[in-house]
């Protein structure tokens, strides 16, 4: 029984993407609607992730340094150990997971709102390909503008544990910046990159598929947008699990 | 099975009604029409073209020709109302914006509403949703107009103009009209050819003359159902 619920959802959820990854019926809607969808999936996200990601960073950064006080570290390793952990999971992932919460819901809100008033009906009696004009936008949006909020999130992160090293934690400018450009290894933003370019699609995609199918009303809306939330966070870790072996595995 | 047995011609320029009890079958029947829904069995034909066989591309040539309004008037909430009425204009016809804005407000003077070109559809009442909504479906001139209960939700007098307003459209471009109704102040008003369904079957089909005459004892039961026109028979 539940074999078949998730082989029936796995899909329905590939047909909906083939119906979304369908040429747009008219290029300058498709244009018009991804701005729109880079103002509201992206640019409305700068303010939560930069607050996050500062916040974040300045917390990793104290850590490791109440986890170094032993004299044999040297210092610099706080700096470098808050570089790497923002590049590698923090940026990333975390800013996936926050995401999800943020945008996710309000996709499958907003999606589902469009079902279950008949507006999706609507789209399709005027001979529109629904799914791809609502969808493809959202995904080309977060595919577009995410990683511009992962290498902001690596900035304000690394910031983030600058200023909290050295005005709480004793640590001179010189060690953490020294500690930042010590063994820095250029692929790992290409990592990052690659993880947050998947989480972009798994975040619009999955959470589409659960407004898309909306059936009844405004409690069943309510119940579509938390599962878009639960399923966006469950991929997302399990994705990030799956990306990291076959990126960094030698 | 929802439907069954139903076999039905609809003409163009009058007013075609599908009446019935909530819960009937009304909107599944419009929405078979439209292809909204899948049938399992029978035909459906728009002239002499068989729709329900056609695929995605072929319905959407179709779809085209089609104005559907909405029981819940489904206006796009992030739209102004002139953006909602540019809709179709925007998606399917290359005309420049001084056209499409000439003939949205072509559009919005014929269902009689002014001035509302940069509201959003939560600023109007109901019945200027339902305007709008018949806006935007004739904006691309449509062969075929399809009406899922127009005037739910509406008082008497709006209910009334509504009516009235898809009845004028209908003759004067003579577009094959198809309203899903239970209201039978509409039937009365409009009703140039009625279908009525119950439990998913076609009971009976006539004209607004015809109704008050019917032998069919569940039509009986259905346009006699409140107390005025039960006592109006009795006294006819």
């Amino acid at each position: 029984m539940i074999l078949k619920y998730f082989f029936t959802e796995i899909g329905q959820y590939f047909l909906l993407m083939r119906k979304v990854f369908s040429r747009p019926e008219k290029m300058s809607i498709f244009y018009r609607q991804t701005v729109r969808e880079l103002i509201a999936i992206g640019f409305n996200s700068v303010a939560i992730i930069g607050i996050i990601s500062f916040f974040m960073g300045a917390a990793v950064a104290l850590q490791t340094a109440y986890n170094t006080e032993n004299p044999m570290y040297p210092k610099y390793l706080i700096g470098l150990g808050t570089r790497d952990s923002m590049i590698l999971e923090f940026s990333s992932s975390v800013a996936a997971l926050i995401l999800a919460g943020k945008v996710g819901s309000s996709i499958a809100s907003e999606i589902g709102t469009m079902r279950v008033t008949e507006q999706i009906d609507a789209l399709e009696m005027m001979g529109v390909n629904s799914a791809s004009y609502l969808i493809l936008p959202k995904i080309t949006a977060a595919v577009i503008f995410n990683p511009f909020l992962t290498l902001m999130s690596i900035c304000i992160g690394i910031f983030g544990g600058f200023l909290a090293c050295t005005q709480l934690g004793g640590l001179t400018s010189e060690d953490f910046i020294y500690g930042v450009q010590y063994a820095f290894i250029p692929f790992y933003i290409t990592y990052s990159l690659v993880k947050t370019l998947f989480f972009a699609v798994i975040i619009t995609s999955v959470s589409a598929y659960q407004g898309y199918y909306v059936k009844g009303g405004s409690l069943e809306v309510g119940r579509a947008s938390t599962k878009a939330v639960v399923f966006s966070c469950l991929l997302i870790l399990l994705f990030n699990v799956i990306l990291t072996q076959l990126l960094l595995s030698k | 099975m929802v439907l069954t047995d139903i076999n039905v011609t609809f003409q163009p320029g009058i007013t075609n009604l599908i009446i019935g009890q909530s819960g009937s079958g009304k909107t599944v029947l419009l929405k078979s029409i439209v292809g909204l829904h899948d049938i399992d069995r029978g035909e459906i034909w728009f002239e002499d073209i068989l729709f329900n066989k056609l695929d995605f591309q072929g319905k959407k040539s179709i779809r085209k020709e089609i104005g559907m309004l909405f029981q819940g008037s489904a206006l796009f909430d992030s739209f102004t109302v002139e953006q909602n009425v540019r809709f179709p204009l925007d998606m399917f016809t290359d005309m420049s914006m001084e056209e499409k804005t000439d003939r949205v407000n072509f559009c919005l003077n014929r269902v009689n509403i002014l001035n509302v070109n940069n509201l959003y559809p939560a600023e109007l009442s109901g019945g200027m949703r339902k305007r709008v909504a018949i806006a935007r479906a004739i904006s691309l001139n449509p062969k075929y107009l399809f009406c899922d209960e127009p005037n739910s939700g509406l008082d008497p007098i709006t209910a009334i103009l509504i009516d009235d307003l898809i009845s004028e459209i209908t003759k004067e471009y003579n577009i094959t009209t198809i309203i899903n109704t239970h209201d039978m102040n509409s039937v009365m008003e409009i009703g140039e050819k009625i279908l009525f369904i119950s439990e998913g079957i076609k009971c009976w089909e006539g004209n607004k003359d015809e109704i008050l005459n019917s032998d069919s004892e569940k039509l009986n039961d259905f346009v006699f159902a409140n107390s005025l026109a039960k006592q109006l028979k009795e006294r006819k």
